[in-house]
């Protein structure tokens, strides 16, 4: 399992019930299911994922976090993940609120655009970034509003959410994220991983 | 047709309360079986047949020498495997294949019941079915499933027995029958009573075979059964063997005679009180008035892991009236997963060879085994 879903799995507390908002192959969800007795359930856009999770028997329902997220009841869960598809929404201040709504707490991880190869690319090629965690081009990429850390961690500020946990995720380093760090983590670290909760 | 006095049923002794308020008892169930019962009892899954269909759900029927309605996803090896699984099905009550139902003689009269028959409802079906479970000793059925009017049925099963079975499959199908649902069998109910050989329901006394009426019937159904795209794509305005109009009333177009034929095998193998009686339930089925209004109490009770299945160009049971029902079940906390397949083949989709939904159930059920 990737690094990232270890540190979101730490973040979870064992027996809890746990939504996951874009879960891909249900790789995360099966972890918590087999390794903390989580109560998960997956949304997810892709047809094909969606089969790969019925294969392993997780509760999987196919949807998209704008259109579909209604359909669950406040705080059901006690934490909804969303991994890396923020950036994806029409409307993602409209999808964190209704996280927040749905559940107690929300891990939301981002694929920092204040990455310093990121800045490079950018600042020298003049062309829109491609890097590993940001591979489509301009005209392809599902990412239409891609965010830095720093802005992130701003828009939580202005918008009154508790960052409960920061995390900068560089190469397989991990390191918390502070007022103090905060113009060099959004350097340095090409994911942020956060809990937050209203 | 083969005599259908050699089909399985068990004789339910035990009073059964109606809807309507009469009861019944020492009432006939036709089923049929697949596969075999383990050992523990815990691999037997009950299917509910949609509203012309019957107990023989897969290999060939014996009464009509057809292959079974759910061939393509019942059997050895397929998506409910029958090496690992007991499959059972039952005729529904109301119905015409060995079950109690308006053809049925009546002791009192030695007569069929035809109209005198009681109105039934898609609750007193499942409820006549659970007798199915003390019948083979079976505490909990691994799965129960069905499309359509078997999916309501399977909705109806869980909100009456909720820890009787383990997992759930609703497919293509409401909790509560819509306006215009209820508008398609009305046509086909007038279209049978219209007919002058329906006599008030007492034909089979007389003889006779509302078959024009059944015909009717049958044909304008059929349409809700496919999709627009799909019939243009099958039919489009070809002629039927001939090279140009006929100016007549004859069958001109394939999709006429296609029409026509899918209602005159339906009159074989149908009785047209059965129809009334059946379609009557479906329109009767609002599992959400059941509950007050909200539908999540009819699952408050249940730990059943349901999956919801239904398909793009299904307009009869739309996406939408399947995913109240997962709307329902989220809001009670109930395990459910649901999936939209792709299909131009409209309702009748989920009778079809559909590699993802059979995928999607063989999955599942693996899965969860």
């Amino acid at each position: 399992m990737k690094k990232e879903f270890q540190i979101i799995s730490d973040l979870i507390d064992n027996n809890t019930r746990v939504l996951d908002v874009g879960c891909g192959d249900g790789t995360l969800m099966k972890f918590l299911k087999d390794e903390k007795n989580v109560d998960t359930r997956g949304l997810e856009i892709s047809k094909e994922n969606v089969q790969n999770c019925i294969s392993k028997g997780l509760s999987i329902i196919e949807g998209n976090a704008e259109k579909d997220l209604h359909q669950f009841p406040d705080l059901s869960f006690d934490y909804v993940v969303l991994s890396q598809t923020l950036q994806a929404f029409y409307d993602p201040e409209k999808v964190i609120e209704d996280l927040l709504r749905v559940s107690k707490k929300a891990i939301v991880t981002i694929p920092n655009f204040g990455y310093w190869k990121v800045r490079i690319h950018l600042l020298l090629k003049g062309t829109m970034p491609v890097t590993d965690a940001l591979p489509n081009e301009w005209y392809s990429t599902p990412n239409i509003h891609m965010c830095s850390i720093k802005d992130f961690y701003n828009f939580c500020f202005r918008k009154k959410i508790y960052m409960t946990k920061s995390i900068a995720l560089n190469k397989e380093q991990t390191s918390s994220i502070n007022k103090r760090n905060i113009n060099l983590k959004n350097l340095n670290s090409e994911l942020g991983i956060f809990l937050i909760k209203k | 047709m083969n005599t259908k006095e050699n089909i399985k049923k068990i004789i339910v002794k035990k009073p059964l309360k109606l809807d309507c308020g009469k009861t019944i008892s020492d009432y006939p169930l036709a089923y049929e079986t697949y596969g075999k019962l383990n050992e523990k009892k815990d691999n037997a899954i009950l299917v509910f047949h949609a509203l012309t269909g019957d107990q023989f759900v897969t290999g060939k029927n014996p009464i009509t020498n057809k292959p079974g309605w759910w061939n393509y996803l019942v059997g050895p090896n397929k998506a409910i495997n029958t090496n690992k699984f007991f499959v059972i099905c039952a005729n529904v009550i109301g119905g015409c294949m060995g079950s109690f139902g308006p053809s049925s003689i009546n002791p009192e009269n030695n007569e069929t019941y035809g109209t005198n028959f009681p109105v039934i409802t898609i609750n007193d079906m499942v409820n006549a079915q659970y007798n199915l479970l003390e019948f083979f000793e079976i505490e909990k059925l691994y799965s129960v499933l069905g499309g359509s009017m078997g999916g309501m049925q399977v909705l109806q099963f869980v909100a009456n027995f909720p820890n009787k079975t383990k997992t759930a499959i609703p497919i293509a199908c409401t909790a509560s029958h819509s306006a215009q649902n209820i508008a398609f069998n009305e046509l086909g109910r007038q279209a049978i009573m219209a007919d002058t050989k329906w006599k008030d329901g007492n034909y089979l006394k007389l003889n006779l075979s509302p078959d024009k009426g059944l015909a009717v019937a049958r044909m304008a159904a059929h349409i809700t059964y496919l999709s627009k795209k799909g019939l243009q794509e099958k039919f489009g305005r070809k002629l039927q063997e001939k090279d140009d109009l006929n100016f007549s009333f004859d069958a001109d177009f394939q999709i006429e005679s296609y029409l026509r034929y899918q209602g005159s095998i339906f009159v074989d193998r149908f009785d047209a009180n059965s129809y009334l009686y059946i379609t009557r339930a479906m329109d009767y089925f609002d599992l959400t008035k059941e509950y007050k209004g909200n539908l999540s109490k009819a699952f408050e009770k249940t730990k059943t892991k349901f999956f919801i299945i239904s398909f793009t160009s299904d307009w009869l049971y739309p996406t939408s009236e399947n995913k109240e029902i997962l709307i329902a079940l989220n809001s009670s906390g109930a395990d459910v997963g649901f999936i939209e397949i792709l299909s131009d083949k409209g309702h009748d989709s989920f009778l079809l060879d559909i590699t993802e939904f059979l995928k999607t159930v063989k999955n599942f059920l693996e899965a969860n085994y």
